[in-house]
């Protein structure tokens, strides 16, 4: 009989464990889960909170996530943690800000014009460089 | 001494172009190490995802989630551009915005409607002279694009395509292949394709908590968050590589033609001695 569980726990930006171990802990949306190997299918959100894993030695080791899915499969354990709080109300914030930022896109016409007219300058001393390189190179033939 | 002091002030103010140039190439080619390494990090929580969703649709749950399901007829179709935010980097940006046009003409054609959501200052400049509805807008995502900054307007796209005022969403960005290639790419991603039914299913089923359909929706939401993430990337790699390349190019034409000018000045400097020795040869000779 298999004593170990294989666990991944992943976020966006980088691998945070992987490794056989002995137990998971976590705490989904309905509750604290336990996880031992041979567990049956389940998948849930996690609340923000602790993730221990224990190890066949019985090692445990803490990661704090923000949220996410844990999925558990009878050999493997995946949680993918969330970088960012999320929620209903706050993906909505979001998007409402991503909406009026395009608005204020749109009605911008000048903003960064500092910045924008020193590229400008620079991009046509490039083009000049090519256009010169272009000629030279005609000029021999 | 004819256009002596013109050639030396051409030669200056190439040598300073070349100066920023060079700089820019140097940082960029730092920086292209940099976001290949974000690339690398972000892999395994893509392969995950991909994992959870293989494992999804093996499952066999009674809700199909709406991101799964097709529209019959296409009415409207979003875009979600990436690009960069800062230019000089070649013909990166107008290359996949070509074709994206040339996709978005297709459409047009059928009398298909067009709305995009675009990421980075360049495809917002771009498509706000086109005459092309804007649903929502990001920029400004810097060196290390966190996926906080893409929720919003990754899901002000996935709202219509629930509400159905759009019936397909495709993913346009700049594939990162090596330092020297980059291509646009343009990837579906509403609906979903569908997972291949011709396997036998095995009668399981998950236990969700709190249930299917709330579950379902969160793991959708993350897995086309991870693709358009994973294309930011892709396309932040992209766009370093293709500055550096630029500005390489940009650097031995700089260097080829002060050598030319200074060939020029020396002949001119020549010219000059050479002219008014025989002056004064010829001046020595009258008297």
């Amino acid at each position: 009989m298999t004593k170990t569980i294989r666990c991944d726990i992943v976020s966006a930006h980088e691998e945070i464990f992987s490794g056989d171990v002995a137990m998971v802990f976590a705490t989904g949306i309905a509750g604290e889960l336990g996880i031992s190997p041979r567990h049956a299918p389940l998948i849930t959100q996690l609340k923000p909170g602790p993730v221990r894993v224990q190890d066949a030695a019985g090692e445990e080791q803490f990661y704090f996530v923000t949220g996410g899915i844990i999925e558990v499969q009878p050999h493997v354990v995946t949680v993918m943690a969330d970088t960012a709080m999320r929620g209903e109300d706050l993906d909505q914030a979001a998007a409402e800000a991503a909406k009026a930022e395009a608005e204020r896109a749109l009605a911008d016409r000048t903003g960064d014009m500092e910045i924008a007219e020193a590229q400008a300058k620079l991009a046509e001393a490039v083009a000049q460089l090519q256009a010169m390189e272009r000629l030279r190179k005609h000029l021999k033939r | 001494m004819a256009g002596g002091r013109e050639i030396v002030s051409k030669i200056r103010s190439v040598e300073n172009t070349k100066k920023v140039t060079s700089a820019l190439e140097m940082v960029s080619a730092s920086k292209i190490r940099k976001s290949q390494d974000l690339m690398k990090e972000s892999r395994p929580y893509a392969r995950m995802m991909n994992r959870v969703i293989g494992h999804l649709g093996k499952a066999n749950p009674e809700y199909r989630h709406p991101f799964t399901i097709k529209h019959p007829d296409v009415k409207k179709v979003g875009y979600i551009v990436v690009s960069s935010d800062r230019g000089l980097c070649g013909g990166l940006n107008n290359n996949l915005f070509k074709k994206m046009l040339a996709s978005m003409g297709e459409w047009q054609q059928k009398g298909v409607e067009v709305s995009l959501v675009a990421l980075g200052k360049k495809a917002i400049a771009y498509f706000k002279n086109v005459k092309i509805e804007i649903t929502a807008v990001a920029s400004d995502l810097g060196e290390k694009p966190q996926i906080e900054d893409l929720i919003g307007t990754i899901r002000s796209m996935l709202e219509e395509y629930r509400e159905k005022k759009v019936d397909r969403v495709y993913l346009v960005h700049n594939d990162f292949i090596n330092t020297m290639v980059q291509e646009p790419v343009i990837e579906q991603l509403l609906p979903l394709p569908p997972t291949d039914d011709a396997e036998v299913r095995d009668i399981w089923d998950y236990i969700y908590e709190p249930d299917a359909e709330t579950l379902l929706d969160s793991v959708m939401v993350r897995y086309i968050e991870a693709l358009v993430y994973q294309g930011v990337l892709e396309n932040l790699a992209s766009e370093h590589a293709a500055r550096m390349i630029a500005m390489k190019s940009a650097t031995d034409n700089a260097t080829d033609l002060i050598d030319e000018l200074n060939l020029v000045y020396n002949k001119a400097r020549q010219a000059a001695i050479t002219q008014e020795i025989s002056e004064i040869v010829g001046g020595a000779a009258a008297v």
